[in-house]
């Protein structure tokens, strides 16, 4: 039988400077799911995806892409990294930034062509930012920016997309093309993990959930896992939050029936 | 007066071996030194190029206690294995202890200089003759360059030159976002490594005509010139070359002029005249373009906000702009 899970985490654990900052990760992500990477500040989120990508040493455990590792996968995984990760006053325009998600299927020293090139303006063009391809980065707003980051992992033309806050500063008409183009993607058939912060939208936005806080908590389907139970495991004592989303879940519920 | 003329005259009509040879190796290590510097300031390690060349320094004085030679070639060879040294201490202290990456260049860079002065000194007062030169290392002697010396030199500055275009999309990844770089198979760890390897190259070229000191200037000013003038990074780069060629033809004619004087500081301050005058006449991120900018905005402020006083001043008044001059009803 063919492997066809495409994200298996085994026994994950990863330290900074010998401070393990994620434990005993376990997780199985299926095909064609929008899944959210819910927890607290410092949960290890974004540790999370650097790890299954092979940025960051793991100190036990594996990662496997349909069966594979990392390196035999590469071609099929897409990224986009914080928006803040990166210097918005470099000398670039908005289509080299896109022209990059291209490299990797390059390779060493050979340089992009018109094919690549046209990949890169049509996934401008899907993420409405058509006119904006000639423009230096600087000159772009946060929403923008991450707009054109998204459509940098896009012409990977990657099968499973990991997605650090890419809700993170942005305005209200971006988030709404972003979720857009996240559900056609898994419409699509592909698979995407994405890092998100507020807790009152992941009901609405993602099917699947893992919530994180050191520990994976809990992960599966949204509808079992998105419990107020599970959530103060993840938030700990923070009742504030709690109480506040208690109250949202209660209404969405209500609203829902 | 004449004697400056002559000397002009003497450069541009190039009709002197010597002077051909030390213009071509000026304007081409200058080319390096801007192209390799490019990357070197956008990867945020601007400073990196004048802790490697001081750290180039003892690797000259034990070349040549150990060979007892003089010869450029393996001067530079002993220079370069310093300099490399010099990037593995560095990595090793920011690797291994939480010491902060500015100290941990100027740590490097003050020690390998330090030890460096010593050894000179050393030879110095072991006194042979032949011994006597080697600190025209120090700020650079250009017109003391000659022929087998400025072919090595521009052989390197090819080479570099060539692996920078070669590697231009990957430096260019490596640059702006080094994480994705890795993500997408494109080791950033490695890419640092063979960026650090090419700018001690650029570095060590460069350390006969305008010395140990004052290299790094040519690592960092034509870079910064030309991110003033554009916001494309192969502008950019094709622009920090031309202008590093440029300080060097202008380094070599005014050592040319006064040959006495170490060339290292004189090409030094022709870049920085390049600098100046780019920063005051840049467009966009020129001063003088940035003041009237801020000119405009602020006249376009007040003249919105007269007109937003002139509306409500209607609307108040229950005017429309037809009726607005007219006397009270």
């Amino acid at each position: 039988m063919p492997e066809v899970i495409p994200l298996e985490i085994h026994d994950m654990t990863v330290a900074y400077r010998r401070r393990p900052v994620l434990w005993d990760v376990d997780l199985t992500v299926p095909e064609s799911t929008l899944t959210g990477i819910v927890g607290p500040n410092g949960a290890g989120k974004s540790t999370l995806i650097k790890a299954a990508l092979g940025l960051l040493p793991l100190s036990s455990g594996w990662v496997k892409f349909w069966g594979e590792s990392y390196e035999k996968a590469r071609q099929r995984i897409g990224y986009v990294p914080q928006r803040e990760s990166v210097d918005w006053d470099f000398p670039v325009t908005a289509l080299d930034v896109v022209m990059m998600g291209r490299y990797g299927r390059l390779g060493w020293i050979k340089r992009p062509g018109y094919e690549d090139r046209r990949a890169a303006l049509k996934a401008l063009e899907r993420i409405g930012m058509a006119e904006y391809g000639a423009r230096q980065i600087s000159n772009l707003s946060g929403g923008q920016q991450q707009r054109v980051f998204l459509a940098r992992a896009l012409v990977q033309e990657a099968q499973i997309y990991f997605m650090d806050e890419p809700f993170a500063g942005v305005d209200a008409s971006t988030e709404k093309a972003i979720i857009e183009l996240l559900e056609e993607l898994r419409r699509e058939g592909h698979t995407v993990l994405v890092v998100h912060h507020d807790l009152n939208t992941i009901r609405e936005y993602f099917d699947r959930l893992i919530l994180l806080n050191m520990r994976v908590i809990a992960s599966g389907s949204t509808t079992e896992v998105f419990t107020t139970e599970n959530m103060r495991k993840t938030y700990g004592g923070r009742l504030t939050i709690l109480d506040s989303l208690a109250h949202t879940m209660a209404g969405q519920a209500r609203g829902g029936k | 007066m004449s004697g400056v003329w002559e000397q002009t005259l003497r450069l541009l009509s190039l009709s002197d071996a010597n002077v051909r040879y030390v213009l071509a190796g000026m304007m081409l290590l200058g080319l390096a030194g801007g192209v390799l510097g490019s990357f070197t300031l956008l990867r945020k390690r601007a400073l990196i190029g004048d802790a490697l060349a001081h750290a180039a320094l003892p690797g000259i004085g034990i070349a040549f206690i150990v060979t007892g030679t003089k010869t450029i070639g393996v001067l530079l060879a002993g220079a370069y294995a310093a300099g490399v040294l010099g990037v593995l201490s560095l990595m090793a202290i920011r690797r291994y202890s939480r010491v902060k990456e500015d100290s941990a260049l100027a740590i490097v860079l003050t020690v390998f200089f330090g030890v460096g002065i010593v050894i000179l000194t050393y030879i110095q007062k072991t006194g042979k003759a032949s011994q006597s030169g080697l600190d025209k290392f120090l700020f650079g002697q250009s017109a003391s360059l000659i022929g087998g010396e400025v072919l090595l030199i521009s052989a390197a500055a090819v080479i570099l030159v060539t692996a920078s275009i070669l590697l231009y999309k990957e430096f260019k990844l490596l640059c702006f976002d080094p994480g994705y770089s890795s993500a997408i198979g494109f080791s950033a760890a490695w890419l640092d490594i063979i960026l650090m390897a090419l700018a001690v190259g650029a570095v060590v070229i460069g350390l006969q005509a305008v010395g140990v000191v004052l290299m790094a200037a040519l690592l960092i000013i034509p870079p910064v010139t030309a991110r003033l003038w554009t916001n494309r990074f192969g502008v950019m780069i094709v622009t920090a070359g031309a202008l590093g060629a440029i300080s060097g033809a202008l380094g070599s004619y005014l050592s040319f002029l006064a040959p006495k004087m170490p060339s290292g500081p004189l090409t030094v301050l022709a870049a920085t005249t390049l600098f100046t005058v780019s920063l005051f006449i840049a467009p966009e991120r020129g001063l003088i373009s940035r003041m009237l900018q801020h000119r405009s905005n602020r006249r376009r402020t007040e003249l919105e906000n007269s007109l937003r006083a002139a509306a409500e001043w209607l609307e108040i008044n229950h005017r429309s702009l037809d009726t607005a001059f007219s006397p009270a009803q």
